[in-house]
């Protein structure tokens, strides 16, 4: 087989835990998104889109709703001959396997697989990032700088910053010190999760960090620091567009809110850079003489009785006369009964909320509806808020 | 049915719709907001698991190719079975008939191993069940069966439709060619059920003897020696043969009864997939009565339309009463009102379009 100038190994093992009852049956790169996809779509379709023709999935937690979701990765033009998707779950081999331990451990658990592939470069991703981003830009800077190893990054608000792992870097752009949610941040640079390796200088670092039991195995805990403290060539890529993290409820919320913006940066819609999903079938969305509908984005097979203000409604959304949704992200199959009024909610997929029910609360908190939930407005749930 | 044959015959395509089938044929036509015409009976065979169709294409089908791709949507991309497109093999001749062209890929129907055969028009908006088609086809030890409709449309002057006359035990005696329909006439759907060793033999009997027209030569003319039974179809099916009856048909899919009809139950309608966002409505959205397609931007007011893939109906501008096709582009102030707006057609800043009576088509890509 011939060899690649590079694969990406996309780290989608997370449980996503801070999703609360929405990642109780899914792994967070399985959560719906934006009204048709799933967060996974938007790593996946960046792929796409940098000309990436071998991706390895590594799953871990609740794979089987991401395993069928990315079949044999056609929606992404992935069902290649040579390379595509593979899925890469955790595996036995005659010395026994066991779980992967860290996203780094995760990744060396593989390195048969990569090297099957013999890639010169690995581009290592998260999927459970929204962005838009074209990574072969970034190989590029890579090559150009010759360095080891190349992260990309962001600004953050300075008052933000001790939420993320922070590079302090030089004039050049040359990382030279990674601080992991700093108390005080000297810098305000963000890592993404975004990573360019050189497959063989990576391989190294993978196999010495698998022989330190004192390991966590993390690439942002350990090989990177490692890397750094032997004067390895470490570059940062400063990424520029929209790029939000939607690990936890506010999040996830404010990014749907986000989608929403007139002015926004970030479009769905853009037909230079699709989004790729495993698209259901459905009806065109109807809308009906009594709704209203403004501000708000609306997938296939909703039927649109009442209104809808400020929100983002999944496929196959049903939401009855009379009833009021606002501010509010609609997950798949949700059916919202008559004379219903939501505000400031996630509703997750396949959930009923039955005539007359009330999902709303007077202080600032998101309100989160699990999935396969029946509502009504005697709810215990609702007398709660 | 492993064991059935879909044929969707476009040789007798009529051309109903002007200036929309100028550049396609009828069974590629855009339809209800997302769909093309021949979904409905691609989904048909698909509903009851038919796993090889061909395709009987006169002229006019880069559209239907493109739509159809390889079939993947309605699950007939597979090894040895599929989606097969049968064009005519003589492009400097007149087509003499649908037998002709059948004769010409006669090698199609011998290969296959299945022993049925179903043929349908690729223009017919329904649900049917062609399990219960076949079920009774058999039961009846029917050699041939042939789906009706009792007409249930508006006045037409013009003579369009086959007309079949049954018996008390629902044998089909005679055929009408070319009748204006009334109320309750049994009109003949172009849908077949015949076994397939029948209909090979009976199509190389029938060029031997320089005849080309299926229902004329095969079903009429063996009407005594076969047992012809008719299929009477009851649900819900638009008799579209002109601009209003289009134009009507569509507009009855803002009926949520028909919508729940097609849609919501484990009947699908497949189509191809493109990979639009979701629709998008603004603050200055007024959207009532209307479907909206995925990659629509509504910034302006839309009543009582059907509104495809990637319209942008921006600030101030108003749609009723119309239908707008892909990618058409309704600009600040402009107005349109019972208007079919084919593909990618933009109408510019201020332009009022009024259709009184009947609909007015703004052909493809046109600017107004």
């Amino acid at each position: 087989m011939a060899s690649k100038k590079w694969i990406a190994m996309l780290l989608a093992g997370g449980q996503g835990s801070r999703l609360g009852e929405l990642t109780s049956d899914l792994a967070k790169p399985a959560v719906p998104f934006g009204g048709k996809y799933r967060i996974i779509d938007f790593t996946l379709s960046n792929c796409t889109h940098s000309g990436i023709d071998t991706v390895g999935v590594l799953t871990q937690y609740r794979p089987h709703i991401l395993n069928s979701y990315i079949g044999n990765g056609r929606p992404w033009d992935l069902d290649r001959n040579n390379g595509g998707v593979s899925m890469l779950p955790p595996y036995q081999g005659k010395d026994g396997g066991e779980w992967y331990k860290g996203t780094a451990n995760a990744v060396y658990q593989n390195f048969h697989f990569i090297d099957h592939n013999d890639p010169e470069y690995v581009l290592v991703i998260s999927g459970d990032h929204i962005y838009k981003m074209d990574y072969n830009k970034m190989l590029e800077d890579h090559m150009e700088n010759g360095a080891h190893a190349t992260i990309a990054v962001i600004e953050v608000p300075w008052e933000e910053a001790n939420r993320f792992g922070i590079m302090n870097t030089n004039e050049i752009d040359q990382i030279i010190e990674f601080d992991e949610k700093p108390k005080y941040p000297k810098s305000n640079l963000a890592s993404m999760g975004v990573y360019i390796f050189n497959w063989q200088h990576l391989k190294k670092y993978l196999t010495e960090d698998e022989m330190d039991s004192s390991s966590s195995n993390d690439f942002g805990k350990d090989i990177i620091p490692k890397m750094l403290m032997d004067e390895a060539k470490l570059q940062a890529y400063r990424f520029t567009g929209y790029w939000k993290d939607v690990g936890t409820i506010e999040s996830l919320w404010e990014a749907h809110m986000d989608l929403l913006e007139e002015s926004s940066n970030f479009k769905l819609g853009d037909p230079n850079w699709q989004i790729y999903a495993g698209n259901a079938n459905h009806p065109p969305q109807y809308i009906s003489n009594d709704a209203n509908v403004t501000q708000s984005l609306i997938n296939e097979g909703c039927l649109v009785f009442g209104n809808v203000d400020h929100s983002v409604l999944s496929y196959n959304v049903q939401i009855g006369s009379g009833s009021s949704v606002k501010n509010s992200v609609i997950m798949p199959n949700v059916k919202i009964g008559n004379n219903v009024i939501i505000e400031k909610a996630i509703i997750g997929s396949d959930t009923i909320i039955e005539d007359n029910a009330v999902i709303s609360n007077s202080n600032l908190g998101i309100i989160l509806i699990g999935e396969n939930q029946r509502v009504s407005s005697e709810s215990p749930l609702l007398q709660a808020l | 049915m492993r064991n059935v044959l879909g044929v969707i015959n476009l040789v007798n395509e009529r051309p109903i719709l002007k200036e929309l089938t100028h550049h396609r044929c009828l069974a590629s036509l855009p339809f209800g907001g997302r769909y093309r015409m021949i979904d409905f009976t691609m989904s048909n065979f698909m509903n009851v698991s038919i796993s090889k169709v061909a395709i009987f294409a006169k002229d006019k089908y880069r559209s239907l190719m493109d739509h159809l791709g390889s079939g993947k949507e309605w699950d007939l991309d597979h090894r040895s079975q599929g989606l097969f497109i049968l064009p005519s093999i003589h492009p400097d001749e007149k087509v003499k008939g649908d037998l002709q062209q059948f004769y010409d890929h006669l090698e199609f129907f011998q290969r296959a191993t299945a022993d049925t055969v179903i043929i349908a028009p690729g223009h017919h908006i329904c649900k049917i069940d062609f399990n219960d088609v076949i079920k009774k086809h058999e039961s009846n030890k029917a050699d041939i069966t042939v789906l009706y409709k009792d007409y249930d449309g508006g006045a037409v002057k013009r003579p369009i439709y086959h007309q079949c006359s049954l018996d008390a035990d629902g044998v089909v005696r005679d055929i009408n060619f070319f009748t204006a329909p009334k109320k309750g006439d049994h009109i003949c759907l172009e849908t077949y059920v015949i076994k397939k060793q029948l209909l090979i033999d009976l199509i190389k009997n029938c060029i031997e003897y320089d005849e080309y027209d299926f229902l004329k030569d095969i079903v009429k003319a063996n009407m005594i020696n076969l047992k012809v039974q008719g299929y009477q179809f009851t649900g819900y099916m638009p008799f579209i043969h002109s601009l209003e009856t289009y134009h009507a048909s569509n507009m009855e899919f803002l009926n949520p009864e028909t919508l729940r009809h097609f849609f919501y139950d484990s009947w699908e309608v497949f189509t191809k997939i493109k990979h639009e966002a979701p629709a998008e409505f603004t603050n200055s959205s007024k959207v009532s009565n209307s479907l909206i397609a995925n990659g629509c931007i509504i910034e302006g007011t839309v009543e009582n339309s059907i509104i495809f893939r990637g319209v942008k109906v921006k600030k101030g501008a108003v749609v009723k009463n119309s239908i707008i096709m892909q990618k058409g582009d309704i600009e600040e102030g402009a107005s349109v009102e019972n208007v079919i707006t084919d593909k990618q057609v933009i109408i510019t800043k201020n332009q009022k379009i009024t259709a009184i009576n009947k609909p007015v088509v703004i052909k493809k890509a046109i600017v107004v």
